[in-house]
């Protein structure tokens, strides 16, 4: 691994550097497949890019993790640059002092790969508009996360809905894939109709109303929320004809399908870790529309 | 910034159709929960049971036991997915859940996790008995009952037969027997075979009666893996999705394609099966030809079933035979040497093979296609044991420039252009055309541009096998050649198999060689030559 530390310097300079470590390396080729803007704090930084470093090792992409420092400091870009890491692609690290901090676009926006998608992420605090956010605006594909946007991630994902736009989505909703998918698989026997449901997970989980969100959207059924001790989401209950068809997961590891007439199954149902949402998130950079229904869903039936 | 332009509509479906996201229709279409826009849920298989024959086998432990236990891992198994095991063992259902742990832990993919495992421990079943023993079949069907009932598999079997064919008539019958091959409404049975789909036209056809007398041709998979790997896919995807490649796809511009399937191995412990099938039936019959219909095939009008099989049909009947065999076909058998570092002994030293015996284990083969696309472009086959090295590829090889307006010198070591699907290993795509060396002179000399898997797409892609048993269990055959393919396949080598046992002593080359000289030869007569692998 190469690691190489440019202090107060432009993106020409850290381009050209860039061009320079890959020639050095011997692999003038790039594979790279997309550019990863992580918009985050100094604390956030370590878990973030371990995150997005193992990602790109199913999507070989450039990292550039922009950290916004003081304001009052004169203006001034550091940059880490670091290549032939664990993963295929690059990353650079830039620090951002002073008024500088206010238009990190200026400096994004030449070092983002040419004629290939941008995807933005904020793994923690976001702005109130991702679309309309000046890093934003450079991506396809802006991720957040109510989880740890701040004190109230319901409030926080409710808010996304109002300032929806096409290539929005959060992580809290990526969390939700294997229930989602559990459920689906459920469905695949015919049910019949489903008069109401519970939701039952940790308190304050953004993730818990928002998978009621999808199932009234999708079951047109009054869905209910319930608070239990976690982790994560730890049941669905739904009331059909004959009975109850639940999903329950006491240990975030393993569940129990049950439904009427039939012993219950286990299934495997881990939580997953970050890079693996993170990697879920960078396979399809298309709109997803389900996710859109769900939050407005969510934000009609959860606001408070 | 403007919004990025996306890629047109067709591209779209024809991508997402080949990488085929959504669940078969019409168990979406009843599912509230299923949305086709939703791309984030997998296509789940739906309940069901997955009977094994031959769960001793090399190829269950190896490839099919792993790969179910991966599905299952990626999240893809559904509920209640319970495995049956059928042997001639004195077994307990705890003995094969071992061995299939033991075969997980060795060969799986993807990380062991516990929670996964437990979720298929708890459907592991065996069942122990002889083909022929009617009383072992009577238990199997009343342990799927059991298992229906426990576990809600709803009646639904795949009944996936790892077995030499000289066991399917026994086992057919008796699934037939006990009723087990008829699914009662809302439900479904499958079989599922693997290669050899016979060794002639003949006995594909009465290989085929046999497991046509039981199930309909609807409800037969017939395995071929090569069709499984991800590569072989993107063959569609390359030339569909792209509107780079399809207007140079034709004799108008490709001078020969080439199709090689290369292994460094020997014939190993399949002497007996190996021996009097050899190469071309083992390999160009099944892997090659279905290789050289995905790449000369026309666009089909979608990616279902049907429409896919029909245009590799159309193609595999335009296939034409040289007329003079002798001189457009080669054959050899390795004899000892050095491969790779190891001494290694010839074909005929092998256990259990005669000392006399003529089967091939290198065939190359010369085949025209009589259509407007390709008339006068001869595709080359070629497959060997013992080889330089393992290697699997199709390889487009372009007309030359028709005027090129360097000097003589400055072109000297330009070669043809050529478009290269590596299917394995090391799995992408090779692009060669000229290029200026570096300097004062105008020297134009190939390289290669590469498009690699491993680099793009880095996560390991999904085995063969994993693929292919999910669209069992979904029901959905693309990937699966139907019965008129294989006997298409046949009606191709037939001919040429029945001019080789004239010929008498395959001519030999050394083990770690890339075949026999007449193979060359056969290329130098069309002004042509092997790529170097």
């Amino acid at each position: 691994m190469t690691t190489f530390m440019l202090a107060d310097t432009t993106a020409g300079k850290i381009s050209s550097q860039l061009t320079q470590l890959r020639h050095q390396m011997g692999a003038p080729a790039v594979g790279m497949v997309l550019t990863l803007v992580v918009v985050c704090e100094e604390r956030d930084q370590y878990d973030s890019l371990r995150a997005a470093t193992e990602a790109a090792r199913e999507h070989p992409s450039r990292i550039l993790v922009v950290i916004n420092r003081e304001t009052d400091e004169a203006n001034r870009l550091d940059a880490e640059l670091r290549i032939g890491e664990s993963s295929p692609g690059e990353i650079v690290v830039l620090r951002l002092y002073g008024e500088l901090t206010e238009h990190a676009d200026s400096v994004v926006s030449p070092l983002l790969l040419p004629d290939t998608p941008v995807v933005a992420w904020w793994p923690s605090r976001a702005p109130e508009v991702p679309s309309a956010d000046s890093i934003g605006m450079l991506a396809q594909r802006r991720l957040t996360d109510a989880k740890n946007a701040g004190d109230d991630g319901v409030c926080f994902l409710a808010d996304r809905a109002k300032g929806y736009a096409p290539g929005d989505t959060d992580l809290a909703w990526a969390r939700l894939t294997p229930w989602r998918s559990l459920l689906a698989a459920a469905f695949d026997q015919p049910v019949g109709a489903v008069h109401r449901g519970v939701v039952e997970g940790a308190a304050g989980n953004p993730s818990v109303p928002l998978l009621a969100a999808w199932l009234a959207e999708r079951l047109g059924a009054k869905m209910r929320v319930g608070v239990s001790n976690g982790p994560g989401i730890t049941a669905v209950r739904l009331a059909i004809d004959d009975g109850e068809l639940s999903v329950v997961r006491g240990d975030a590891r393993q569940a129990v399908l049950s439904r009427p007439g039939q012993p219950g199954r286990n299934v495997a149902l881990a939580r997953r870790q970050l890079s693996e949402l993170l990697a879920e998130e960078l396979r399809r950079l298309d709109t997803d529309e389900v996710y859109e229904a769900a939050v407005k869903r969510l934000a009609q039936l959860y606001r408070p | 910034m403007s919004e990025p332009a996306g890629p047109p509509e067709e591209a779209v479906a024809v991508a997402s159709a080949v990488a085929g996201t959504s669940t078969t229709l019409e168990v979406a279409a009843a599912n509230p929960l299923r949305d086709p826009r939703d791309k984030r849920l997998p296509r789940v298989a739906g309940p069901c049971v997955m009977v094994l024959f031959g769960v001793t086998g090399d190829l269950a432990k190896r490839k099919l036991l792993p790969a179910i236990y991966d599905l299952g891992n990626r999240g893809l198994l559904p509920p209640g997915f319970s495995l049956v095991g059928f042997a001639r063992r004195d077994w307990k259902d705890q003995d094969f859940a071992k061995l299939t742990h033991d075969a997980v832990k060795a060969h799986a993919r993807t990380p062991f996790r516990e929670e996964v495992w437990n979720q298929l421990r708890e459907g592991i079943h065996f069942v122990p008995g002889e083909f022929s023993d009617d009383g072992a079949f009577d238990a199997l069907a009343m342990a799927l009952r059991e298992i229906d009932e426990l576990r809600g598999t709803g009646g639904n079997y795949a009944f996936y037969l790892s077995v030499p064919p000289k066991f399917f008539p026994v086992v057919v019958e008796q699934l037939r027997r006990t009723g087990l091959a008829d699914a009662p409404d809302g439900s479904w049975r499958r079989v599922v075979i693997e290669k050899p789909f016979g060794h002639d036209l003949k006995s594909a056809h009465e290989l085929n009666e046999i497991t046509n007398s039981a199930f309909p041709e609807s409800s037969i998979f017939r395995i071929d893996h090569y069709l499984g790997k991800e590569t072989v896919q993107n063959i569609m995807a390359l030339r569909f999705a792209n509107n780079l490649y399809e207007p140079i796809w034709n004799r108008s511009f490709v001078d020969h394609v080439q199709i090689t399937m290369a292994e460094d191995i020997g014939i190993g412990g399949r002497a007996g099966y190996y021996d009097g099938i050899g190469a071309a039936r083992d390999v160009i019959q099944n892997h090659l030809l279905q290789l050289l219909a995905l790449v000369a095939m026309e666009d089909p009008t979608s990616f279902d079933a049907s429409a896919l099989r029909r245009e590799k049909e159309k193609v595999l009947k335009a296939v034409r035979l040289p007329a003079d065999l002798s001189l457009n076909t080669s054959r050899g058998q390795y004899a000892a040497g050095w491969q790779g570092g190891q001494k290694v002994v010839g074909y005929l030293q092998e256990d259990g093979i005669s000392t006399d015996s003529t089967t091939e284990t290198y065939a190359a083969i010369k085949l025209e296609i009589a259509n407007r696309r390709w008339a006068g472009v001869p595709f080359y086959l070629r497959t060997g044991k013992r080889l330089g090295r393992r290697v699997t590829e199709v390889a487009v090889v372009f007309q030359r420039a028709p005027h090129l307006p360097f000097s003589k010198d400055d072109t000297e070591i330009l070669g043809q252009n050529a478009l290269v699907v590596r299917v394995q290993p090391d799995e992408g795509i090779t692009v060669r055309f000229g290029s200026k060396v570096p300097g004062t002179a105008m020297e134009v000399r190939d390289v290669s541009m590469d498009f690699a898997y491993g680099e793009s797409f880095l996560e390991s892609s999904p085995e063969a096998y994993e693929r292919l048993l999910l669209d069992v269990m979904i029901g959905d055959p693309p990937l699966f050649p139907h019965q008129r393919e294989v006997e298409l396949s046949w009606q191709i080598l037939d001919p040429i198999e029945e001019f080789w046992t004239t010929q008498g002593q395959p001519e030999p080359y050394p083990s770690g060689s890339w075949g026999p000289p007449a193979s060359d030869a056969m290329m130098a007569r069309d002004g042509r030559v092997w790529r170097r692998l």
